[in-house]
């Protein structure tokens, strides 16, 4: 048996499906385009391989979310990711979490923001830009939405742009979704488990 | 199709030409890609063990477990003999589990675990059908905050 993880860490687990994943060799031809499946790729995540019991959201859920956290202009990338770990805190998604903030790291490179948010929560000491990008990210991942008219202020405040905002809410938005699937049909085990 | 003939565009209610309107414009990729995905998971050809009608009773009632009333009537037009499960003050009859496992993932997201999934399964209702309904609770849970966010902008514009 593999340990469940049940604290936030930065360390990337590994995720394990509570339903079975489709199995490749099964697989219908829908399922095998959905999953870009070819002679030369066949590697495909057990996370993917259970999203792919609903072929038709997979397939349009990828290219959103690279356009969502990829897409050139607007907020810088590493503030993207800030949003994301904003909403994984809130739905308590550790996979994400850990993702996310190892992203945030490599981005910025440096894990001084996020080894304060393992360490101290929600709560930690950040810069006024980040402060503002994170509670707007946490209020606005509660549900109902908590997220209020003062902390759209205080975005405004620290400079960010209206393209710049979108991109933010887009992020946490989109990360209220990936939540929603990675903790809900799987649990973060330790990676030396397998 | 344009951003404002969305789901989305029409409930965040943009004035034309407005700053919004404008950053909208330039992630009108987006909004298209999030109009397919609610297509998708409301409306998909391969519907497994969930009706459209009932996806859009379930929608209806997540939307309105976050006080998006007007997203949720805007569900509940669809949701034909399943209107009842719109409504979160009622128990979901025959499909008790199904909605109290929906209602948990919509708003106690962080404590769900894989008890809630067991429970899913013990009810009979196969591993593609729990998927999709994840699928469904976290599109909602996407375009839910995204119109929140939007209509905050435009308040603090305004």
């Amino acid at each position: 048996m593999s340990t469940v993880i049940k604290k936030f860490t930065r360390t990337v687990p590994h995720w394990q499906p509570r339903v079975r994943p489709v199995v490749l060799a099964e697989a219908t031809e829908a399922q095998l385009d959905a999953l870009k499946v070819t002679p030369s790729n066949t590697k495909v995540s057990e996370y993917v391989l259970t999203l792919a019991h609903d072929v038709e959201s997979l397939k349009v859920r990828s290219p959103l979310f690279n356009a969502i956290m990829y897409d050139e202009g607007g907020l810088r990338r590493a503030e993207r990711e800030l949003g994301a770990i904003g909403a994984s805190l809130v739905n308590g998604c550790i996979f994400c979490a850990a993702v996310h903030a190892s992203r945030h790291a490599q981005l910025e490179k440096s894990e001084e923001v996020t080894d304060r948010l393992f360490r101290d929560g929600i709560e930690a000491r950040l810069s006024t830009r980040d402060r503002a990008i994170l509670d707007f990210s946490t209020a606005l991942s509660a549900c109902p939405s908590q997220a209020t008219d003062a902390q759209m202020d205080a975005l405004r405040a620290e400079g960010l742009s209206e393209a710049e905002i979108l991109d933010l809410i887009l992020s946490i938005a989109l990360f209220g979704w990936a939540n929603r699937l990675m903790h809900v049909l799987g649990d973060p085990v330790r990676p030396e488990a397998r | 199709m344009t951003a404002m003939d969305t789901t989305v565009g029409k409930h965040a209610d943009i004035e034309e030409g407005s700053p919004l309107d404008v950053a909208i414009r330039g992630r009108a990729d987006i909004f298209k890609m999030t109009q397919a995905a609610e297509d998708a998971v409301l409306r998909p050809h391969e519907t497994g063990a969930w009706p459209h009608p009932l996806r859009a009773a379930l929608a209806a009632r997540i939307a309105a477990l976050n006080d998006e009333h007007e997203l949720s009537r805007h569900y509940a037009a669809d949701a034909a003999e399943f209107a009842a499960h719109a409504d979160p003050s009622t128990d979901g009859g025959d499909l008790k589990e199904v909605v109290a496992f929906m209602e948990k993932v919509a708003a106690q997201t962080r404590s769900v675990d894989a008890e809630d999934i067991s429970a899913l399964k013990a009810t009979g209702i196969d591993d593609a059908d729990i998927v999709r309904l994840a699928e469904l609770n976290a599109f909602l849970s996407y375009q839910i905050r995204l119109i929140a966010g939007l209509r905050l902008m435009k308040g603090a514009s305004a």
